[in-house]
C-alpha cells in the first residue's frame, strides 16, 4: 500500500504554526515514515503547478493554517480543497480567525494606513501604499489583492476538521496525525481536542476558593500571582473559563492566564460571548456602588475576549451584515 | 420607499416582567407591534450569546426586563443580567454597535403601565438609530468603494 499523500499550507498566519509542527522532534520521522508529504512551502521545493498537475482528491490529507484575507491565499485554499480528500484547518487563525482576525475591528484602508503610513517607526517618506497593480518601465507589477476583512477558512473553503491552538501543541497534533494514519476519526466538523473547558483541568484549580468574587479587575503587571495561585481570584482576567483545554497549560507554566487560544468549548458558538457570561457572575453583586468603575476598568474587552475568535463571533460585522449587504469581502 | 420597521427582541423574565406584560394587557393597554417577546425564567438566563444572536439573526435592539433588585425569584439573576448588561454595553461599542442598542429595564408584575411605556420609548428610539447598519460598516463601506489604496 502507498503512503498517504499530506500537503501543509500557510495562509495569514505568522509562521508559528509551522513551528508547531517541527516541535514534534524525532516525532517528525515517524509522520515522515508513515506519510508522503507532497507539499509544503516552507519546508520543500514544490510549486502550485505540482498541486495543480494532480488528479483531484489526489491529497489524502491537507492542512492549512492561517486565516484567509488575500486573493492568492483563496486560490491557494480552493486548488488545495479540489486536490484533498480531507482538510483541516490547523491553528487558531484557521480555525476562529486568530490573531489576524483582530484587524476585523476596522477595516482595509485602516490597517495598510496604519502599517505603511502611521506606525511610529517607519521609514517610508514617500508614503508608498501596496497597490493591487503599479505601473513601471517596461510593464505593470502586480500584487494579490488585499481584503477588507479577514475570513476564517471555513468561510471560503469546506473545512473537515478543526486543530485548534495558537499554535496546536504536538501532543493534540501528534494524536490528529495518529486518529487520521488509523482512520479513526469523530465525525466531520468535530475539533480534535477533549471538549472539556480549562478550568477544569487547570492546576491552579485547587487554589480556587469556594466562592469567586472579583473586587477589582487587575492587569498581569499590577498584581503579583503565584505559581499555584488561580489568576481570577487576583482579579486577572483569565480567560480559562470558556476555552477548551488540551493546550498542556503553556500559559499558566508561565504564570501568565490563560488567552483563550484554543477556542470555545463543544457546543458553544460565541467564546467571547461565553466568558462575559460567566466572568459578570464574578464581579456581583449588580448593586455594588463601584460597578461602573469596575466595567469601566476592563479595557479593551472585545480585543480580549475576543482575542483569537473574533471573525467567529456573532456580533463580529461579517455576521452582523450578513444579510445587509457589506460588500464582500 | 417603505419607512424602517425596526425589529426589537425582548427578554422577559417570567415572575416579574412578563406578568407585568400581561397586567398591560389586561388594562388594554396598547404595546408596540414591533417589540417581539421572548419568556425566559429569569433575567439572569439570558446569556450574552443569546443577545448577539438576536443581534446577528437581524434585530435591530435587543431589550432584557427583569425584576427589581431584591424582588428576584431567584435571589440574585438579575444581578447577574445587569453586570453582564454593563459588560456587554462596552463590548457592543467597541465592536461598533450603538450601546443604546441594548436595553435593560426593571419592571414589576404590576408596572403594565411602565411596560408600555418603555417598550413604545425602545422602538421609538430604534426608530431614530435606524436599521443596524453600524456606524462603522457603513463608513468601511463608503471607503472600500472609494477605490483601492
Amino acid at each position: 500500500m502507498s503512503k498517504p499523500k499530506v500537503a501543509f499550507y500557510w495562509c495569514a498566519s505568522c509562521g508559528g504554526c509551522e513551528e508547531a509542527i517541527l516541535d514534534l522532534n524525532e516525532g517528525i520521522l515517524d509522520v515522515v515514515a508513515a506519510v508522503d508529504i507532497v507539499f509544503w512551502p516552507v519546508a520543500i521545493d514544490t510549486k502550485y503547478a505540482d498541486i495543480e498537475a494532480m488528479p483531484d482528491g489526489s491529497i489524502d490529507v491537507c492542512f492549512i493554517n492561517g486565516a484567509i484575507r488575500m486573493d492568492d491565499q483563496e486560490h491557494a485554499v480552493k486548488l488545495l480543497r479540489r486536490k484533498s480528500k480531507a482538510v483541516i484547518a490547523f491553528g487558531s487563525c484557521a480555525h476562529l480567525g486568530g490573531i489576524p482576525g483582530l484587524s476585523n475591528l476596522t477595516d482595509r484602508v485602516a490597517t495598510l494606513s496604519r502599517a505603511y503610513l502611521e506606525v511610529p517607526s517607519l521609514d517610508n517618506p514617500n508614503g508608498v501604499v501596496p497597490q493591487k497593480v503599479t505601473e513601471v518601465d517596461g510593464g505593470e507589477l502586480t500584487l494579490p489583492g488585499f481584503w477588507n476583512r479577514v475570513l476564517r477558512l471555513d468561510e471560503v473553503i469546506a473545512v473537515d476538521y478543526y486543530l485548534p491552538g495558537c499554535p496546536p501543541q504536538p501532543d493534540t497534533i501528534s494524536a490528529a496525525v495518529q486518529a487520521i494514519l488509523t482512520g479513526d476519526l469523530p465525525p466531520a466538523g468535530t475539533v480534535l481536542s477533549p471538549g472539556r473547558n480549562m478550568c477544569h483541568e487547570c492546576s491552579r484549580q485547587a487554589s480556587k476558593p469556594e466562592k469567586l468574587k472579583i473586587a477589582e479587575i487587575k492587569r498581569i503587571h499590577q498584581v503579583l500571582v503565584d505559581p499555584d495561585e488561580c489568576f481570577l481570584a487576583k482579579g486577572v482576567v483569565c480567560l480559562g473559563l470558556a476555552t477548551r483545554s488540551g493546550c498542556g497549560e503553556k500559559c499558566m507554566s508561565a504564570n501568565m492566564p490563560c488567552r483563550g487560544c484554543y477556542g470555545p468549548t463543544d457546543g458553544i458558538v460565541d467564546q467571547g460571548a461565553a466568558f462575559l457570561s460567566a466572568f459578570a457572575a464574578l464581579l456581583g453583586p449588580g448593586d455594588r456602588p463601584d460597578l461602573g468603575e469596575v466595567v469601566a476598568s476592563f479595557d479593551d474587552i472585545a480585543g480580549t475576549v475576543y482575542r483569537f475568535s473574533l471573525p467567529a463571533s456573532l456580533a463580529h460585522r461579517g455576521n452582523l451584515m450578513k444579510n445587509k449587504g457589506e460588500p464582500t469581502p | 420607499m417603505i419607512p424602517f420597521q425596526p425589529k426589537v427582541v425582548g427578554f422577559l423574565c417570567n415572575w416579574c416582567s412578563y406578568a407585568g406584560a400581561d397586567s398591560a394587557g389586561a388594562r388594554k393597554l396598547e404595546v408596540a407591534p414591533e417589540f417581539s417577546v421572548i419568556r425566559m425564567m429569569c433575567s439572569g438566563r439570558v446569556e450574552p450569546q443569546m443577545v448577539l444572536k438576536a443581534f446577528s439573526e437581524g434585530a435591530d435592539s435587543v431589550a432584557i426586563f427583569g425584576c427589581h433588585f431584591g424582588d428576584c425569584h431567584y435571589q440574585e439573576g438579575n444581578h447577574s443580567a445587569f453586570i453582564r448588561y454593563q459588560l456587554m454595553r462596552k463590548m457592543l461599542g467597541e465592536l461598533g454597535i450603538e450601546p443604546e442598542r441594548l436595553r435593560l429595564e426593571w419592571i414589576s408584575a404590576t408596572e403594565g403601565v411602565k411596560f408600555a411605556a418603555v417598550v413604545k420609548e425602545i422602538v421609538e428610539s430604534t426608530r431614530q438609530l435606524g436599521p443596524l447598519q453600524t456606524a462603522r460598516v457603513q463608513e468601511f463601506s463608503e471607503r472600500a468603494a472609494g477605490g483601492e489604496r
